[in-house]
């Protein structure tokens, strides 16, 4: 049984920055901007909050720092791909390769250990929230799992929540998916389709920013090269995989943080049956998956309509 | 005279060198249904986006209820009272009917009382002006006459006091026109103000009250609608005597070329495009297929072409039988090699790659020829040839194979598109909406060509949504409404009257 | 992706890379001085590292080599409308098909192994490809995900065969063994030597010349022939292709073979021409180096020849540089590469405007 909340444990803490990297695609992607520059963003916001948060020995600087690199990372796909109705997905690719160049030049450059930036003091960090039958709960397994993270999890629980009621009950949200249905029906209705879209643009950088926040103000503790390994494009393969709409996005994010989670368990033990898995296989899971839905062979994802086409004023 | 809605003076738009709007001046009175109208391209819909704030007029001023204004964007539009209906419905597929009429016009950040307030006020403008539409209805599921009543909901319920209506008929059947009308009248019972924008005279006869005439960017007449006839205005619209009629000499008819018998075609949704179609053609002979876009010609030009497959139903080609034909290739090239030409409707999506050269579209569809090859390369210097060839023979101009296709004009695209299906010989030709988008000359041009055609013993079906050019052509017309032939007429007995009631599914 | 412009042909073709190249070097340019080094002595640094000696011209020519096949790749896909991203995995994959015929058959001359393994990086590389086009033509799944997500399997895979199956018995590092020499591709200055020409070691290697023979054999297939004309039509027009009869899921399908065949040249390159044994990191990002010669090549042969130069160039002068320079690291090239790909492939239309109304003006005159 211990073991099975030591996973639930990993899975939560694993799927916290997905999920908010996954929703921050679903803004971007719902407003009808392709967003494979997730994983730039949140990269740019973890060299950001590394760095702030070192510097001025607070998580919360460093967390706020974090979204405005976020933020600033989503206004440069913005002008590219809404100002200047430049392709996308080339935006995408090329944001993220200029994040992952740009961080390890700075950090060089800033703290002269070799692309990282330094170990940051507890008191720059989150820590687990201080509950008030703290030791009751470290002392559990069950509750240690639930109660013991820190308060970014419980702020990306929260996210959820909100940002499903944004979509779907909000004036803006009507907006949001108007814009990337039909900008042509939204413009015609008096809406204006680019600010909507770089409004978008900002809350997926903000969102990137918390992920990429966490990722160094509660887990590693300092900036590592590429330390965001793939999981920007893991975020886009579970929005995907949720067919752009958050509780399932969000589900997805569990179920890939899960396969993340039992790997490790799974190292070198001996399954029934089928002997011992390669972890290599486990890893590719939720890309194999993503895969599957895409080909349509589990349901069908459909995009938002208008994904991925520049909004170019017609009569 | 009555209060003034809406009055332009001098308004002016360049689009680079293109003066699509010149010095255009009118009023409209309130309370009037105002008609404009002239050809595809004389710069209405120019207007009416200067109107809606999609372009800013370059000069001149626009007056609404007697003060000037400037409408910046189409939320000024609206801010201001004016509603647009498009041609194209400006509606998200995937909204219910609310939630596409509450779109832009909110109340509040959250939704739920907005949806309600509309809800109410839907329920109001139903009662007055007969509106129905299931407001929880999904858009994309809404047949097209309800759309466009959702389109006319969404701008009242913005508070529109004048109304604007892009070609608002040109995909409605005779009755859905009818019941527009009727939507229309109370509308300016009620004192709304209605701009109509179209092409078709018996329209604007019917319903308005006054008529801006336009014409290659200019108004060439303003006029009280009692005091003019049908005749008057195509002359004012056109800029000349109409006359569309060919020398035609009497049809020579040859054997059956194609027998279509029970043609369907059924959608994914299980709509019925095509239910039940049959007809022949013959040798030396045109078909014309008249009827209002979207009635199952389109589905129709594609099974016959191979670029699609029937449900059901059976087609025979000098008596080969096309639906069950096996081949190893796309059905369409196996086609074109059987000896049918296609001209498609689409010309510019579908004719032809815009971004190719004149001499590269020259072999579209016939790049399998082995006259082009040389080894595993093409022969360039034959292809230039053969495109040269098709410039000569058809006048295309600017005479230049190397310039690529979408930098010429429609009527010369066409050319192209023309000269390399008649020039694979075809016994079969299918020709869909041939002078749409055409300049005058070129359309004389193309008839002359088709009459040709026809005259060397050729089979040729031509769809065409516009009736006068169909009763020119045609020695038979076939008329299809609701994806089924609900009338087949020798061309000399046919009146326009006649085959407009047959459209509307009317006998 | 073009729009009609009202600029002359040449401008499009030639002045509007170049200010976009420019511009991207003018940004990498600023933060060379943010992190306190003077831009201009690093591009004098570079270029000398790149060309001003036979060593580094020798590098220099050995990644352009890699990054034609990449650029080409790409340019493939693109020509059928289709951007693929994965060019990194299939690389990789045709690195294994290459390891495989040279870990089972490296007894045989060089003359049976060579073109044994050629073949399998193509094949390999193909067969990566190959599913992600299927599943675009076939089941509308788009080609941009699916290739994304076929380089991160890819990757697990290939970790897992080299670190379980294919390293070398007693080794800790996850590389296969040293391949026999018959299977390696003759070194530039080898094949001099027997000239009588001297010239410095470098991996530099035969399959130079197989890239320039592939950008030739590229323009010829693209625009010269039956199957480039309908690979061209799709990309460009995919409803005109169904209206002139052509198989568009048949060509889709093919154009991503084809595209990831010449992506799995590239592995040619580095494992049989200068590392002779694969490890796991040999793909080193010259997939996606593949992207921005592309688009900076406008995806035609000569473009891309000139604009793997100057990426090869841009690598080898960036290693020099980071020996000079240690603050100026090789991520600072990714950071250029990157800043390319956003100016010549996103933000191509960026000086349009400005050049046009500059065109106008002088026309005016």
């Amino acid at each position: 049984m211990d073991s099975f909340f030591s996973v639930l444990d990993a899975t939560i803490r694993v799927a916290t920055p997905l999920v908010l990297a996954a929703l921050a695609g679903l803004f971007s992607e719902r407003s009808g901007i392709v967003d494979l520059a997730l994983e730039g963003k949140m990269l740019a916001a973890a060299f950001a909050a590394a760095c702030v948060a070192y510097m001025m020995q607070s998580p919360w600087a460093g967390l706020a720092a974090g979204m405005v690199a976020g933020v600033m990372v989503a206004l440069l796909h913005g002008i590219v791909s809404i100002g200047y109705n430049g392709n996308q997905l080339i935006s995408g690719v090329a944001l993220n390769m200029m994040v992952s160049g740009l961080t390890p030049v700075l950090a060089l450059a800033w703290y002269q250990q070799g692309g990282r930036t330094p170990t940051l003091d507890d008191a720059a960090r989150f820590r687990s929230v201080e509950l008030p039958f703290a030791d009751a709960i470290a002392a559990s397994a069950p509750l240690k799992a639930l109660f013991g993270h820190n308060i970014l999890v419980y702020l990306a629980v929260l996210v959820i929540v909100v940002v499903s009621w944004v979509v779907y009950k909000s004036r803006f949200g009507l907006r949001l998916r108007a814009v990337g249905e039909n900008p042509h029906a939204a413009d015609a209705a008096g809406i204006n389709v680019k600010l909507v879209r770089y409004l978008a643009q900002s809350i997926s950088g903000a969102l990137c920013g918390v992920a990429g926040a966490y990722l160094v103000l509660a887990q590693t503790g300092a900036f590592i090269q590429d330390m965001t390994a793939g999981k920007g494009y893991l975020a886009l393969a579970a929005l995907i995989f949720g067919k752009w709409r958050p509780w399932a996005a969000v589900s997805g994010c569990l179920l890939f943080a899960f396969t993340d989670a039992i790997q490790i368990r799974l190292q070198g033990s001996e399954l029934p049956l089928i002997g011992s898995i390669p972890d290599a296989f486990i890893q590719a899971i939720p890309y194999v998956l993503t895969v599957v839905l895409l080909a349509g062979f589990m349901g069908r994802a459909v995009a938002p309509k208008a994904i991925g086409v520049p909004f170019v004023k017609s009569r | 005279m009555a209060e003034l809605a809406i009055e332009l003076t001098g308004v002016n738009k360049y689009f680079g060198e293109v003066h699509a709007n010149k010095n255009i001046s009118f009023a409209v009175a309130k309370g009037s249904i105002h008609g404009i109208i002239g050809e595809n391209g004389a710069g209405k819909s120019t207007l009416m986006s200067i109107l809606y704030g999609y372009y800013q007029a370059d000069s001149g001023s626009i007056r609404l209820n007697g003060q000037e204004v400037r409408i910046r964007n189409s939320h000024d539009a609206i801010a201001r009272g004016i509603g647009m209906v498009h041609q194209h419905f400006m509606l998200v597929d995937t909204f219910t009917v609310l939630e596409n009429i509450v779109l832009g016009a909110e109340q509040g950040v959250a939704l739920k009382q907005s949806l309600q307030a509309a809800r109410d006020h839907l329920a109001a403008l139903n009662r007055d002006y007969g509106l129905q539409v299931d407001p929880d209805a999904i858009v994309g599921e809404l047949g097209v006459g309800e759309q466009q009543r959702v389109e006319i909901l969404k701008a009242l319920y913005r508070g529109a006091d004048v109304l604007i209506l892009d070609e608002p008929t040109a995909v409605l059947t005779p009755q859905e026109a009818d019941d527009l009308f009727r939507i229309l009248r109370l509308l300016k019972a009620q004192g709304k103000t209605v701009l109509l924008i179209t092409h078709k005279l018996r329209e604007v006869l019917d319903i308005t009250d006054a008529v801006t005439v336009m014409r290659a960017g200019e108004i060439v007449g303003n006029v009280v609608t009692a005091d003019v006839g049908k005749e008057d205005l195509a002359d004012l619209m056109v800029g000349r005597k109409v006359n569309l009629q060919l020398d035609k000499a009497p049809a020579r008819l040859g054997k059956t070329v194609l027998q279509v018998s029970n043609l369907s075609l059924t959608d994914a949704r299980g709509v019925k495009l095509l239910d039940d179609v049959s007809f022949e053609l013959h040798a030396g002979e045109i078909v014309g297929i008249a009827g209002v876009s979207g009635n199952g010609q389109s589905e129709l030009l594609e099974i016959l072409s191979g670029m699609r497959e029937a449900s059901a139903g059976s087609v025979r080609y000098n008596g080969t039988e096309l639906t069950t034909l096996q081949t190893r290739e796309p059905k369409a090239a196996a086609y074109r090699r059987l000896g049918i030409a296609h001209v498609p409707e689409d010309r510019s999506r579908e004719g032809l790659v815009k971004d190719f050269s004149t001499f590269e579209n020259a072999i579209l569809g016939y790049h399998d020829d082995p006259a082009i090859q040389r080894g595993l390369l093409f022969n360039r210097k034959a292809i230039i040839e053969r495109c040269r060839r098709f410039i000569s023979e058809f006048d295309v101009r600017p005479a230049n194979a190397f310039r690529r296709s979408g930098l010429f004009s429609g009527g010369n695209q066409q050319k192209v598109i023309l000269a390399r299906e008649i020039d694979s010989d075809p016994q079969l030709m299918l020709i869909g909406q041939p002078t749409r988008g055409v300049d005058i000359g070129a359309i004389e041009f193309i008839h002359k060509r088709l009459m040709a055609l026809r005259n060397a013993g050729k089979a040729l079906l031509l769809v065409s949504v516009e009736l006068d050019e169909i009763l020119a052509l045609s020695d038979r017309i076939i008329v299809m409404n609701a994806g089924r032939v609900s009338g087949e007429l020798p061309a000399a007995q046919a009146t326009a009257t006649e085959l407009g009631l047959l459209m509307g599914g009317h006998k | 992706m073009s729009q009609p412009s009202n600029l002359p042909r040449w401008a499009t073709l030639w002045l509007m890379p170049v200010l976009n190249l420019f511009a991207a070097l003018l940004v990498s340019g600023l933060v060379i001085t943010l992190i306190g080094e003077d831009p201009v002595e690093c591009l004098q640094l570079m270029i000398n590292g790149a060309f001003g000696y036979p060593e580094g011209i020798g590098y220099t020519l050995f990644y352009t080599t890699s990054f034609i096949f990449t650029g080409l790749a790409v340019a493939a896909a693109f020509h059928a409308g289709l951007f693929n991203i994965g060019g990194e995995g299939q690389m990789y994959l045709a690195g294994l098909g290459v390891t495989l015929v040279c870990l089972g058959l490296d007894f045989l001359p060089g003359w049976v192994v060579i073109p044994l393994a050629l073949l399998a990086s193509m094949v390999f590389g193909a067969a990566w490809a190959f599913i992600p086009g299927y599943l675009q033509a076939k089941r509308g799944s788009h080609i941009v995900v699916t290739t994304i997500m076929f380089n991160f399997i890819a990757s697990a895979l290939m970790t897992w065969l080299l670190v379980d199956k294919l390293i070398m018995p007693g080794s800790q590092t996850p590389a296969t063994r040293l391949f026999a020499e018959s299977a390696w591709i003759p070194m530039l200055h080898e094949l001099a030597a027997n000239l009588g020409v001297e010239l410095p070691q470098t991996p530099l290697n035969a399959t130079f010349f197989l890239a320039l023979l592939a950008l030739v054999l590229f323009y010829l297939m693209v625009w010269r022939s039956h199957w480039g004309y309908t690979l061209r039509t799709v990309g460009l027009n995919e409803k005109a292709a169904r209206y002139a009869g052509m198989p568009v899921s048949k060509v889709i399908i093919v154009a991503m073979c084809f595209s990831g065949a010449l992506a799995g040249l590239a592995a040619v390159n580095e494992l049989l021409g200068s590392t002779h044994r694969m490890n796991l990191a040999f793909t080193n990002g010259i997939g996606f180096v593949g992207i921005a010669v592309a688009l900076m090549g406008r995806n035609h042969p000569f473009g891309i020849l000139l604009s793997a130069l100057l990426f090869g160039a841009l690598t080898q002068g960036g290693l020099d540089l980071s020996f000079e320079k240690p603050a100026i690291t090789h991520e600072m090239i990714i950071l250029t590469q990157g800043l390319i790909i956003l100016f010549c492939g996103a933000l191509e239309n960026l000086f349009q405007t400005p050049l046009a109304l500059a065109f106008k003006q002088m026309t005016k005159r």
